[in-house]
């Protein structure tokens, strides 16, 4: 009986990584005092999950690291041990480790475990601080479990030593069901332990104080003995023994810190046993990383949402019926009924492109859910006072883009950590409290999703930027006097740029933010900074909801037909020539109102063959640029509508100004306008000739 | 025992020299040219293309493929052929191209399909050295089938080559 396990491995490693992030976050609210003790138990709950889970699928490294931690859990969450910060450092560091383990064991690979034995050490230490015996017997029966495992029918009995925690019983275990059972195996010898038993006066009824010795003669496996257990495993103290003629095992028990990292060391050959579990798990681990990474992700999707589509398909399929009967037997008079019939299925297929949509889309939560355990590290790290606050958690957003703008995010707040806030002493005596705050906000604003992260440090000082922007011969003096805050800010976003005076391992290599705004615009997206000196640094991030529709304005230029997003788009003007002059002979610039507007001839710049029109019978569209605006001649504007953007660089490359195609109602190809590529294109000298291939 | 191994060679050779494939050939300015089958997923008629900016002079355009944007090469301009009006018998071979960084599916615009042909590996001649836009790396050999001579070309080295060649990620 081989059930194909494996299928519901990719979601225990889902599920999994949710349950680091609980148990991240958790930690580090331990950490900072605020917790209660709900946190303590979700936390704990976290761990046990994945112990279990890793269990099942014959993960014994990932199980039994987790159940020393989860020991260690165990015994915070019942008040038996302080929450230091020691102990939550040694757990951020296991969850890391756990990590590593479960992204190896995603690839098929056995885990790393020099980090893991380190880690492993650390929290025995802290173990073994107090209650020592506890945990040894604990680890004792673990370590037994794995290594008896294999020959598991013991040949005279077994010796069982049951002691429930005190709480058992609130948890609806009942000792009594669990000893008839038991007894129920095999020849039972039952001998009780009622020395615990308090006086009658400070006795509680809901509490267990008996402890039980059993032996077990018969032909019995370890398995059986164990499954009767299984639900009160976490609440009891248990050790089970062979015992008459008795394994080798147990004089390897007593070392009970020393076999337990031997246990860690032996389970890779033990991962080979469940042979259910995984056909061939170290046959050949390359081949099996390759498949894996094409599989790509998954995405869980509330019921609600699902439901929500069944219901459009059923008006979808009511409407098409509707429609082709109407159709069989069609006259004249029906034609309005067909009309209303035909924009009741427009309705309903944009709000099944609408609703399908929103199954891509992401709280933002869980791009920013990383942030807390970075700022804690870092700020720590860094000898700073930072705390960090989140809002608009819930604002949605495409997997895609999310998935994009992860490292950008992190590189800007590391940014934040490293050069706006300063350290505490410099902060007090700028009169500032002595935290720093780093705010990261997002908010749907137009078709786009904001971004916001701002600090309260100490702002970016522009006349170093511009000092060292001169030295790098990016501009000179006599421009510099004169140029406006946000151009200066810009320096920054350029390659090889860096005024941190040194450079530290967390950033200052001038390398960085160049890629950071190279990222944010390959989404479609911008980013800008507003800053002053002394308060601190605002970075916005601009960025479309989603990659795989937009909203287009389609227009025509000489045959071709093109398409802006309409976000771009600011107005649409007829042309009057008298408003055109040109500037040093080439660029020509329109005057639209109290603005100068470069114009852009797009069948020059792309090549093709001229517009139809004269000048004055064509129409200007001013589209938005991140630093300016931008006037495209056209022949006509068409209609507007939402494309599906297709990929040009599947099958052929990228194209500079273009963004994507998308194909029409007639099934020909229509080419999307990109607008930064256009403005950089535009502003490269002689753009149309230095493109040549 | 020496019997038999000679059987197995002599079995071996032949299965060598047996070894044939099939090859599509089609009609380029008089010329015959051939490709090898499996890598064409169709062939089908000339429709109108979308041009592309700042595209090499011989990149027709793009056009949908099902859903799919496929670039469509001219071969004639690509080989520097005197060019003519396509006609109705002008056709475009989608097929699959290989490289190292990406494959794509492209199409080439040729005169007419011909024929299908099965050649032996034996059959094919190398090239003689050339000059001019079509250079030896992208013919994979010559091959003759009824007193005629098929050129036949290596598809990922041509689609792979000069401006239509992919960027290496960085």
């Amino acid at each position: 009986m081989s059930i194909d396990l494996s299928q519901f491995k990719q979601t225990f490693l889902e599920e999994s990584d949710e349950g680091l992030d609980v148990l991240e976050s958790g930690l580090l609210a331990l950490d900072s005092g605020s917790a209660d003790e709900d946190v303590i138990h979700a936390v704990f709950r976290a761990a046990h999950s994945i112990k279990g889970g890793a269990g099942t699928f014959g993960l014994n490294e990932i199980a039994s690291f987790t159940h020393i931690m989860e020991t260690l859990l165990d015994e915070m969450r019942d008040g038996r041990r302080e929450i230091t910060q020691e102990a939550i450092t040694a757990l951020l560091n296991s969850v890391d480790v756990l990590r590593d383990m479960l992204e190896a064991a995603a690839e098929d690979v056995p885990p790393p475990m020099e980090n893991a034995e380190q880690v492993t050490q650390e929290l025995e230490a802290i173990l073994n601080g107090v209650g020592q015996a506890t945990i040894q017997t604990t680890t004792q029966a673990t370590t037994n479990e794995q290594v008896v495992d294999e020959e598991s029918v013991a040949s005279v009995g077994w010796k069982v030593f049951f002691k429930p925690m005190e709480h058992m019983l609130r948890t609806g275990n009942d000792t009594v069901r669990i000893l008839r059972e038991l007894s129920a195996l095999g020849e039972i010898k039952l001998t009780s332990d009622t020395s615990e038993i308090p006086d009658f006066s400070l006795m509680d009824p809901e509490l267990s104080y008996i402890s039980w010795n059993a032996e077990l003669t018969g032909e019995i496996s370890k398995e059986q003995i164990t499954e009767i257990f299984e639900w009160v495993d976490e609440d009891c103290e248990l050790v089970i023994e062979p015992f008459g003629e008795a394994k080798v095992e147990e004089t390897a028990v007593p070392e009970a810190v020393a076999v337990a990292a031997e246990t860690v060391q032996v389970a890779p050959e033990t991962t080979a046993q469940p042979a259910t579990v995984q056909s061939e798990p170290a046959a050949q681990p390359v081949a099996a990383k390759k498949e894996r990474k094409k599989e790509g992700g998954s995405i869980r999707v509330g019921t609600d949402k699902v439901d929500e589509l069944i219901n459009m398909v059923g008006e979808l399929v009511i409407t098409q019926s509707m429609l082709s009967q109407m159709g069989s037997d069609f006259s004249m008079q029906r034609l309005e009924d067909m009309r209303e019939g035909l924009s009741q299925l427009e309705r309903n297929t944009r709000e099944l492109q609408e609703s399908v949509m929103r199954i891509r889309m992401l709280p933002i939560s869980f791009s920013f859910q990383r942030f807390p355990r970075l700022v804690h590290d870092l700020s720590s790290k860094m000898g700073k006072k930072i705390e960090l606050k989140l809002s608009g958690e819930q604002t949605e957003l495409d997997k895609t883009v999310m998935e994009k703008i992860g490292d950008p995010l992190v590189h800007l707040v590391r940014n934040s950590l490293d050069h706006g806030i300063e350290k505490p002493e410099v902060r007090v005596e700028a009169g500032k409290p002595e935290t720093g705050t780093i705010h990261l906000n997002a908010y749907h604003q137009g078709g786009h999703i904001m971004i916001e992260i701002t600090d309260d440090g100490a702002g970016l000082p522009k006349d170093k930027l511009l000092a060292k922007a001169i030295k790098q011969g990016l501009t000179t003096e006599s421009e510099g006097e004169n140029m406006p805050d946000d151009k200066i800010y810009d320096f920054i976003f350029h390659p090889g740029f860096s005024t941190a005076e040194t450079v530290s391992d967390v950033s200052g290599r001038g390398v960085g933010m160049d890629v950071v705004r190279k990222n944010i615009k390959e989404l479609g997206g911008n980013i800008e900074l507003s800053s002053e000196w002394g308060k601190g640094t605002k970075f916005t991030i601009r960025l479309p909801l989603t990659l795989a529709i937009l909203d287009g304005q389609l227009l025509r230029i000489g045959d071709e037909v093109y398409i802006i997003p309409l976000v771009s788009i600011i107005e649409s003007v007829e042309i009057d020539p008298s408003q055109i002059s040109s500037i040093a002979g080439g660029n020509e610039v329109y005057k639209l109102r109290d603005e100068y507007i470069p114009l852009l001839h797009l069948d020059k710049m792309f090549r093709r063959p001229p517009r139809h029109n004269a000048l004055e019978d064509s129409l200007m569209v001013v589209v938005e640029g991140d630093t300016h605006n931008l006037g495209i001649i056209v022949d006509d504007l068409l209609t507007q509508q939402q494309v599906v953007i297709k990929s040009l660089e599947s099958n052929y490359k990228r194209v500079e100004g273009i963004s994507g195609a998308t194909i029409l109602g007639d099934g020909t190809v229509a080419l999307i306008l990109d607008m930064m590529g256009l403005i950089a294109m535009s502003q490269a000298v002689d753009a149309p000739h230095a493109k040549a291939s | 025992m020496s019997n038999m191994e000679e059987t197995i060679r002599e079995i071996d050779s032949l299965a060598d020299s047996s070894s044939e494939e099939q090859y599509l050939t089609f009609e380029l300015a008089g010329e015959i040219y051939a490709i090898d089958i499996l890598r064409v997923q169709e062939i089908k008629g000339w429709d109108k293309v979308t041009s592309v900016p700042n595209a090499p002079h011989y990149m027709q355009g793009v056009i949908n493929l099902r859903g799919l944007i496929v670039p469509i090469v001219d071969l004639r301009k690509r080989f520097e052929l005197d060019v003519v009006p396509y006609t109705e018998t002008t056709v475009v071979i989608v097929m699959k191209v290989y490289s190292d960084i990406q494959d794509r599916t492209m199409g080439i615009i040729v005169d007419a399909v011909s024929d299908v042909h099965n050649i032996k590996n034996e059959q094919i001649k190398s090239a003689p050295i050339m000059h001019g836009a079509i250079s030896n790396e992208f013919i994979q050999g010559l091959a003759t089938v009824n007193d005629k001579m098929l050129i036949i070309i290596n598809i990922d080295a041509l689609l792979n080559s000069g401006a239509l060649a992919l960027e290496k990620a960085s």
